[in-house]
């Protein structure tokens, strides 16, 4: 019986030293920054044995949710947070901080043999719904247009759709394609080929278009002229601390942003 | 219980054997009951005529639509392509195997045969992709060669080895004494084959047709690298569509946990469980017939 009580204690105290011993933070959201977010997390816990992060997908919306119900302390976002988001926050008192962490550029792509430079955003969003099916509509040779598309549950799909297309749907019949790598095989396969990309894949193989007459490059995405990207968001809870500083610091520094380019986005330096 | 217990070690290896024996049971009804916990909420926000019948396959959006009508044309026009691919080469050779080649031949052949068929599927995939999707471009002039003909044509290659095999083996159950029977009455080579051989193996070779198409409907690395992926109702085989096993392979992986996306492919997942279940039913139970047919049955 003595034994079986100082064993239960011996436990008891072992479990109080786990909780002091490593601190856990919980990040959550957007599919987007989901990749970022995991690598960041895996080399600093390399780095740093001690602490505790675990990354979970959802949604820009469900991670935002979850930071103000107080269920993770770093919310991913790949939108910045909304007015009715904010006044729900305010209301539980909570003091919403954004971070921004990097960048998304997509570019379009399309076969080097076309002979298009560049199109608008009003041109690539009547290609991708069906309204134009032929290059020469544009300005290209006669040929049939060949709509690539990332497949409908990706990140980039989703950022091309809100960022080009405004939410409308691709024609059912484009040509779906699991992965960046994909796309850009089959665009530089496919002669009456168009795609999209995060900018981190642009290949010889293929040729980027201008959108707007702005060529897709890391500086143009930068300096917001470039119009297919948008800023990746981490949000916290007041001005962060502990290890929820550390976690941020670590993604912003030199190493984090080169985690951020090996993903295929934007570095911020 | 066969054998007589002769201690603890004996009961110990019983009770081993039996636990991995019924293993297979228990993760299949594990798999099942995942496949149904998890696909049936989605019949909460779609009815299931709707879900089958619908034409648009638009899971992300805002209302999502949530039809697998698209999703099932394609498997089931992929799958009629890739019979007719793979039953004369896969029946052809099992024929040729069992007819005509000499023994040498045959124990070559087979193994050969064998050998096609342990490839993985993602070689076959690689191949397609590499060598017949722009030979198939440029040949026939398409705006795209990743389509429905490139995925039945490299599918119907794929599952020729299982259909040759089975077929094989069918053919060889027909006793000796059917074929001498027939050549006693006169009948030449060629007329034994077709009305003595081929009927007596019938069942067997319909068994190894159809568990040929149940490789084929299940198949998926194969139609999500050559089939294009798009999301229509068929109406060429040299257009691009989206077998069901392709929208599972490509949506599963980043579909977020619990919506009701994620509950939508699950309940394609149980009508493609479906699908390959009943195929295997009928192989079985025409096997089964046949077996008894020629008395081969135990």
């Amino acid at each position: 019986m003595k034994y079986v009580r100082l064993l239960i204690v011996t436990v008891v105290l072992m479990s109080f030293g786990l909780n002091a011993y490593g601190e856990k933070i919980i990040v959550e959201g957007s599919t987007t920054v989901l990749p970022i977010a995991q690598k960041a997390a895996e080399v600093f816990m390399k780095n740093n044995p001690k602490a505790n992060i675990s990354v979970r997908g959802g949604g820009s919306g469900v991670g935002i949710a979850s930071l103000i119900d107080g269920n993770c302390d770093i919310a991913d976002s790949s939108r910045p947070i909304k007015p009715s988001e904010l006044e729900k926050a305010i209301a539980r008192g909570k003091d919403i901080k954004a971070h921004v962490i990097a960048m998304d550029g997509i570019a379009v792509i399309v076969h080097p043999n076309n002979k298009i430079k560049g199109l608008t955003k009003k041109q690539i969003k009547d290609i991708y719904t069906g309204k134009i099916s032929n290059w020469s509509q544009v300005g290209g040779d006669n040929q049939k247009i060949v709509v690539v598309s990332r497949d409908s549950a990706s990140g980039t799909f989703e950022a091309f759709g809100e960022l080009v297309l405004d939410k409308e749907k691709v024609r059912p019949d484009a040509i779906m394609q699991a992965s960046n790598q994909a796309v850009v095989s089959v665009v530089a396969k496919t002669n009456g080929a168009i795609g999209y990309v995060g900018l981190g894949y642009i290949e010889p193989s293929v040729k980027a278009l201008e959108i707007n007459g702005v060529m897709p490059s890391k500086e143009a995405v930068l300096t917001e002229k470039y119009p297919v990207a948008r800023p990746l968001f981490m949000y916290t809870n007041g001005t962060p601390q502990g290890l929820v500083k550390e976690f941020i610091d670590f993604i912003k520094s030199a190493q984090g942003q080169r985690l951020v380019d090996e993903d295929g986005f934007v570095a911020l330096k | 219980m066969k054998f007589p217990m002769k201690g603890f070690k004996e009961k110990l290896y019983i009770n081993i054997f039996s636990i991995l024996a019924f293993s297979s049971l228990f993760f299949l009804g594990g798999i099942v009951f995942v496949l149904f916990k998890e696909g049936l909420p989605i019949f909460k926000k779609v009815n299931f005529f709707e879900f089958v019948s619908g034409r648009f396959w638009y899971p992300t959006y805002d209302p999502p639509e949530f039809g697998i009508l698209p999703l099932l044309l394609a498997s089931f026009q992929v799958t009629l392509g890739a019979m007719f691919v793979c039953v004369p080469l896969g029946i052809g050779s099992a024929l040729y195997l069992n007819e005509i080649a000499s023994f040498k031949q045959r124990k070559i052949m087979k193994s050969l045969v064998e050998i096609l068929a342990m490839i993985p599927s993602i070689i076959y995939g690689f191949f397609g992709i590499a060598i017949l999707v722009p030979f198939l471009q440029n040949l026939l002039n398409l705006p795209t060669g990743l389509c429905a003909f490139s995925a039945s044509l490299v599918l119907g290659i794929m599952a020729t080895p299982t259909a040759c095999s089975i077929a094989e083996d069918a053919l060889s159950y027909v006793p000796r004494s059917f074929k001498e029977a027939s050549f006693a009455l006169g009948a030449n080579r060629w007329q034994t084959l077709v009305k003595v051989v081929i009927p007596a193996a019938g069942s067997g070779i319909s068994s190894a047709v159809i568990l040929g198409m149940s490789r084929i409907v299940g198949e998926t690395m194969v139609v999500l690298m050559l089939a294009g992926g798009a999301a229509v109702i068929p109406k060429s085989f040299f257009e691009p569509v989206r077998p069901i096993t392709a929208a599972i392979a490509a949506e599963m992986g980043e579909v977020a946990l619990g919506s009701d996306h994620y509950h939508a492919l699950f309940a394609i997942a149980i009508i493609l469980f479906f699908i390959t279940f009943v195929f295997n039913v009928i192989a079985e139970s025409i096997s089964r017939k046949y077996r008894l047919k020629l008395g081969l049955a135990q």
